[in-house]
């Protein structure tokens, strides 16, 4: 994003400009989503021609990102998280009970396309995906469990919930109002991008124009000496996973009103992988201390892009797991200082000392 | 590691052993409700038949508890379930014969594993990340080898599903069983008498005392996630011989499964800490919550998800509890 990070990427201070832009941490998952763009035409014709019809834009380029819009939602909360150095595998269970309840409180409305109820039911959701958030963060941060054990719990417990929420049937609503949040337009566009805009320029504004942002890295850099220099590391850990809980529940409204249906068992499923996948290839390390929303929005828009590549080129579907298990490797990999240390090192500074590896100190109570 | 009793209390009980003798008064409490509140349940074949229904899940379990104590994690177990069933059902179909696709599948299982041992190691990635990919693959080559479920019919797998192996007293067990027992016992054999035992403890309790104290961190890291994939090929082995087919979406979910089977059992997720008893009993609550539900009849499958999480919550909140109070 625009401001400078704290940990710069190294060599790139004093390169020249064409460096600079090699060197920029959003150069390579550009490279790879241009590519894989550039790949679609040869198979679908008119792959980049955007049209507008009815007052409606319509296109594959506003297809892939209507279609990736949960997932830049769930991403960015995820983001944060794993700024933190927290991950939270819970979004998927998230997505099912937010869809199942706002689908629950709409299919008991007398009057389905009522805007007051439909608002109320999303309200709910929202507010229970809140809860769950929040119940995430007291035990990261109140009890001190390792993050992805803390939101494994509620993995494992939360699709058992969404079910019981649907008392295992796939509820079916007819609400035009609802159907507005994932499938509708506003302003020629589709309302969900509407939303991933509205809340990417949320998120941009409380961590880069505010401090939030700094708090966040300097409490996944180092949380006890963040703690000693006066943050409240426990505040701000429980305010980004009740957030990505936030974007999770907001995310499974869409997909529930993209489909007019929650079903408890498949909403959701798998999608905290795409989101931890969109958040590492977007260039947050895992080890927390620094964020990109710009590499995660990118991300989550190199993996929609992938999938709808592999359905127009005709592979199966299914080896979509095959291609990114191939590209989380090669994303970590790249990322990884040991592995660039071991293959790249040896060329460039033979006999150079290794700098010893800082030792970060986790939270811990 | 320490022995460390409680100084100032009556009851001399080791803390370490606290976890699993909780787990084990659990279970004793569950199967006694159980056998109070339903007719027909206290009987011994309903812990067999809690055995035979989850002998895979046990075995998988097993490799899990290595990886956990030595301070790792593994999310691929369920895929390389799924593969294993799927490449022993198609190369039965394509005519091999079952003892060499046995083996196949077991070498493939513990390559897969061998290969995630040595990324986490050398490139030092996080474990999490990287058996994630691994997930990622096994699951993908899954769906590249067929999307559908594919039967077994070979003579040998048959045999084993349908064998009974009487115990008397109008109990039997399935070879599965017997399968995963002789896992246990050879699991526990090397993690509590073998040197390679005592390297996987030490790794997970501290990985840079352990180096400097020259144990081979790196071969143990290594033989922990090839053990832990070698125990999911089994599994998926004994999966085939139960499901008699092969299936990429046999054992969705299952290394949740696994690691709460492992947590519930005492094994601390921290590493370095647990005993592979408490793994056994870990699986043999998580089968029993299944058989109560289906005992009461009236209680929907997705209870088992809830209750088990909220036991997930529990034992990690004492797990909590008792390395606070070690410190």
């Amino acid at each position: 994003m625009t401001a400078p990070s704290p940990a710069p990427a190294s060599g790139s201070a004093s390169a020249s400009p064409g460096r600079r832009l090699l060197g920029h941490r959003l150069f390579w998952p550009a490279v790879i989503l241009v590519a894989l763009l550039l790949i679609n035409p040869v198979f679908t014709d008119g792959f980049f021609r955007v049209e507008l019809k009815d007052g409606h834009l319509y296109g594959s380029l506003i297809d892939i990102v209507r279609f990736g819009a949960p997932l830049i939602l769930v991403a960015l909360g995820m983001t944060l998280v794993i700024a933190t150095r927290g991950i939270d595998l819970s979004v998927g269970s998230v997505v099912a009970i937010s869809g199942a309840l706002a689908c629950l409180r709409i299919s008991d409305l007398g009057d389905q396309n009522s805007a007051g109820g439909v608002l109320a039911a999303a309200g709910v959701a929202l507010a229970l995906s809140v809860a769950l958030g929040a119940w995430n963060g007291l035990l990261v941060a109140g009890v001190g469990v390792q993050p992805i054990i803390a939101t494994l719990i509620l993995m494992v417990a939360g699709r058992g919930l969404a079910q019981l929420i649907t008392d295992g049937q796939i509820i079916t609503v007819n609400s035009a109002p609802y159907k507005l949040i994932g499938g509708g337009y506003w302003l020629t566009l589709p309302f969900g991008i509407v939303i991933v805009l509205a809340v990417l320029a949320l998120t941009a504004f409380l961590t880069r124009r505010l401090a939030l942002g700094l708090l966040i890295e300097s409490v996944g850099g180092n949380a006890e000496a963040s703690r000693l220099a006066g943050i409240g590391a426990r505040g701000v850990i429980l305010t980004v996973y009740t957030f990505c809980a936030l974007c999770a529940g907001i995310a499974g409204l869409m997909i529930s009103s993209n489909v007019s249906s929650a079903d408890g068992n498949n909403a959701g499923l798998w999608i905290e992988l795409d989101a931890i996948l969109a958040v590492v290839i977007g260039g947050t390390p895992l080890s927390g201390g620094r964020f990109s929303l710009g590499g995660t929005v990118l991300g989550a828009l190199i993996i929609q892009t992938l999938t709808t590549t592999i359905y127009s080129i005709g592979v199966p579907p299914e080896t979509t797991l095959l291609f990114k298990a191939l590209v989380v490797t090669v994303v970590c990999l790249v990322q990884s200082p040991a592995f660039r240390a071991k293959v790249f090192h040896r060329r460039r500074r033979p006999a150079g000392a290794s700098p010893v590896a800082e030792e970060k100190v986790g939270v811990s109570a | 590691m320490t022995v460390a009793t409680v100084p100032g209390r009556k009851a001399r009980v080791p803390r370490r052993y606290v976890p699993v003798l909780v787990t084990a008064a659990l279970f004793l409490a569950m199967f006694a409700a159980g056998g109070i509140r339903y007719e027909g349940f206290a009987t011994g074949q309903i812990i067999l038949n809690v055995f035979i229904d989850n002998a895979f899940l046990l075995v998988v379990a097993v490799g899990m508890t290595f990886v956990i104590l030595a301070g790792g994690i593994d999310l691929s177990v369920g895929s390389v379930v799924a593969l294993s069933t799927m490449v022993a059902a198609t190369l039965l179909k394509q005519g091999w014969s079952p003892w060499p696709v046995m083996m196949l599948v077991l070498l493939i299982g513990a390559v897969l594993g061998l290969g995630m041992g040595a990324i986490i190691h050398y490139f030092e990635i996080q474990p999490f990340i990287v058996t994630l990919a691994g997930m990622f693959l096994a699951r993908g080559l899954c769906y590249t080898i067929g999307a559908r479920s594919i039967p077994v019919d070979d003579p040998v797998f048959t045999a084993f599903a349908q064998t009974r192996i009487d115990l008397g007293a109008d109990m039997w067990i399935s070879p599965g069983v017997v399968v995963a027992a002789a896992v246990v016992v050879a699991a526990a054999y090397t993690l509590h008498h073998t040197r390679l035992g005592r390297n996987v403890y030490a790794t997970g309790g501290n990985e840079q005392s352990a180096l400097l104290m020259g144990l081979p961190v790196a071969r143990t890291k290594i033989a922990v996630y090839t053990i832990s994939g070698f125990c999911s090929a089994l599994g998926g082995l004994v999966l085939s011989f139960y499901m008699l087919s092969g299936y990429g979406l046999h054992a969705v979910g299952m290394e949740l499964d696994a690691i709460g089977a492992v947590v519930i059992g005492g094994t601390l997720l921290t590493g370095g800490s647990g005993y592979l008893f408490g793994t056994v009993l870990g699986v043999l609550v998580l089968g029993l919550i299944q058989t109560i539900i289906s005992f009461e009849g009236t209680l929907s499958s997705w209870w088992t998800r809830i209750l088990i999480g909220l036991l997930l919550f529990v034992f990690i909140l004492m797990q909590r509890l008792i390395t606070a109070r070690r410190r």
